[in-house]
């Protein structure tokens, strides 16, 4: 009995894999790869020239601009802060660590819509420094500044979350080795942390630096959209869609769309190059 | 003493701090203080706003439904991509998080594309009376997409890391290859699924992006809470938006603490069946 029952169930579950297999890709096909293509089909759907003639547009080129210009402003400010915080969790004992663990995380349970609610009630022209600023003639919502700062709020904790259970799992053994050695803080930091701690740095960086250049909602409300000056190229896509330019506006989200498979790339390469110096990304790993 | 050895406590945690303060913790507290300004009656009013309960309707239901597909397909996925070897495997493992690569700007306006009656998908949905693009299926649609990543990618180290001879035990005893999974790998999985869940139910929640161009944005109808907060902006109601904010926090904040006592005790129950 026990013969044609393993008999049975080898067939059986061969096809039982191959079903659970093919239903997987197809709605990975369908659901995931579907929209990336359609981005690209619908951007050349007037052929090159139109293509190129619609990227080669002073607000395209403003847009480009103006998005590099706030990821370099908002991806270091925020390495800077992932490290600092990492290194006080992961090397110190202090009271209210998981609050502030908690509080590292809070962004990405915050709509991005309230992300740049908040810099509005702050800034605005009704906000608590709104008339202060406009007697320094200081802009800060429907101007650039604005712009970083909502980007800042809801790329913040990607570094940091990146270098905590990696610094945790790696322990601080070598750092007071250097320390009993002589080594002065920055030389110790410079030389035995930083090496230790950059793949997973740049894994950092590049999923920070994705979603800053990809931010849509919390720039949206800060941003006024104001043609050439406050609209990153989310910001452009959308702007070209409403006003029925298709063909512009995912000409404009191809180059999006590229720069999510470059990240999506890179990503797996230093996934796949340098697992073990990377942390365990989610519960249970390691 | 041991933990004195290293420098820097000062100097890091004083920066992390004040650097939360300002980015984090002093907008939220304008946020706070704003809201405060409509009043209990003014909150009142403003929940009592047909138009209101149905966004938050909306993206609440929408969320928590789109997070359940997701933890059901996720779990497929995870499990295909983990278990079984197959050419493309990897080239499927990259591709899970489009989602949180792609702008979500752009995954609204590709998949309104899609979905649209005249779409590539949409034209063979209409003739069977399955609208997707501008009604609530479509905002659902899109809340699955964004959150879609979460499920997978904490699920699959712990299905890396699950003991095979528990289950060669199993059947061993004669379970079937279905009671193994019902009855021992799942129970297992539990915990790891609310995560996913919890997770994927956040995103959704909040999401703009992707979801307000398949919306059609229709006024009590496929109009989300978020929509809701730009346009009050919009109409310079900012206690308003405020308010409206604050709710959507609070919701999201109570229904996350309800998950988590959830996992708690599914946790509990996993390792008293151990």
């Amino acid at each position: 009995m026990s013969g044609r029952r393993s008999h049975r169930s080898g067939a059986g579950r061969r096809f039982g894999h191959a079903a659970i297999i093919v239903a997987a890709g197809l709605f990975l096909g369908v659901f995931l790869l579907l929209p990336l293509a359609s981005v690209f089909v619908e951007a050349f759907r007037q052929g090159i020239q139109a293509y190129l003639d619609s990227l080669h547009q002073p607000e395209a080129l403003a847009a480009i601009r103006l998005t590099l210009l706030v990821a370099a402003i908002a991806v270091p400010l925020n390495l800077v802060f992932g490290v600092a915080a990492a290194w006080a969790m992961t090397r110190f004992e202090f009271r209210g660590k998981a609050a502030l663990g908690a509080l590292i995380d809070l962004p990405f349970s915050v709509s991005p819509v309230i992300s740049g609610l908040v810099y509005v009630l702050l800034f605005g022209a009704q906000g608590w420094f709104g008339p202060w600023l406009a007697a320094h003639g200081v802009k800060v919502i429907f101007a650039v500044p604005g712009l970083v700062l909502a980007t800042v709020f809801v790329t913040l904790p990607f570094v940091a979350r990146e270098l905590i259970p990696l610094m945790q799992a790696q322990g601080s053994e070598e750092e007071e080795a250097a320390r009993v050695l002589g080594a002065n803080g920055w030389q110790l930091f410079f030389r035995v942390t930083l090496p230790n701690i950059r793949w997973a740095l740049l894994y950092g960086v590049l999923l920070c630096n994705a979603r800053a250049m990809g931010e849509f909602g919390a720039v949206s409300v800060v941003s006024g959209h104001i043609r050439g000056l406050t609209t990153t190229l989310p910001l452009e896509v959308e702007m070209r869609y409403n006003e029925y330019d298709y063909v512009g506006a995912f000409a404009v989200a191809s180059l999006l769309a590229l720069l999510a498979l470059l990240t999506l790339a890179l990503k797996a390469l230093l996934e796949w190059r340098y697992r073990g110096e990377l942390a365990a990304h989610a519960p249970g790993g390691h | 003493m041991r933990r004195r050895v290293l420098p820097g406590l000062g100097l890091s945690l004083g920066y992390a701090l004040a650097y939360l303060g300002l980015i984090v913790l002093l907008p939220l507290a304008a946020l706070a203080w704003k809201a405060s300004g409509i009043g209990l009656h003014g909150l009142m009013h403003l929940l009592a706003e047909p138009r209101t309960l149905a966004a938050l309707k909306l993206s609440f239901g929408g969320a928590l439904l789109a997070a359940l597909v997701n933890v059901f397909v996720g779990l497929l996925v995870g499990w295909a991509l983990v278990r079984y070897r197959f050419p493309g495997r990897r080239l499927l493992d990259a591709l899970i998080d489009l989602p949180f690569a792609l702008p979500t700007a752009v995954a609204g306006i590709a998949l309104t594309a899609l979905y649209a009656p005249n779409g590539w998908l949409g034209r063979w949905l209409e003739p069977l009376g399955i609208k997707v693009a501008y009604t609530p299926l479509g905002v659902l649609l899109a809340m699955v997409f964004v959150g879609f990543p979460f499920v997978v990618r904490t699920l699959e180290p712990v299905l890396q890391s699950l003991e095979r001879d528990v289950e060669e035990a199993a059947e061993s005893l004669g379970a079937t290859r279905w009671q193994t999974f019902a009855r021992v790998i799942l129970p297992l999985l539990v915990p790891t699924l609310l995560t996913g869940f919890a997770l994927a139910l956040a995103r959704a929640v909040g999401e703009y992006g992707s979801v307000i161009f398949i919306a059609g944005n229709i006024p009590m109808r496929s109009e989300i809470a978020p929509l809701l907060i730009v346009q009050k902006l919009e109409e310079f109601d900012y206690a308003g938006a405020a308010a409206l904010g604050v709710v959507m926090l609070v919701f999201s904040f109570l229904l996350l603490v309800l998950v988590a006592l959830l996992q708690r005790w599914s946790r509990r129950w996993a390792e008293r069946h151990a």
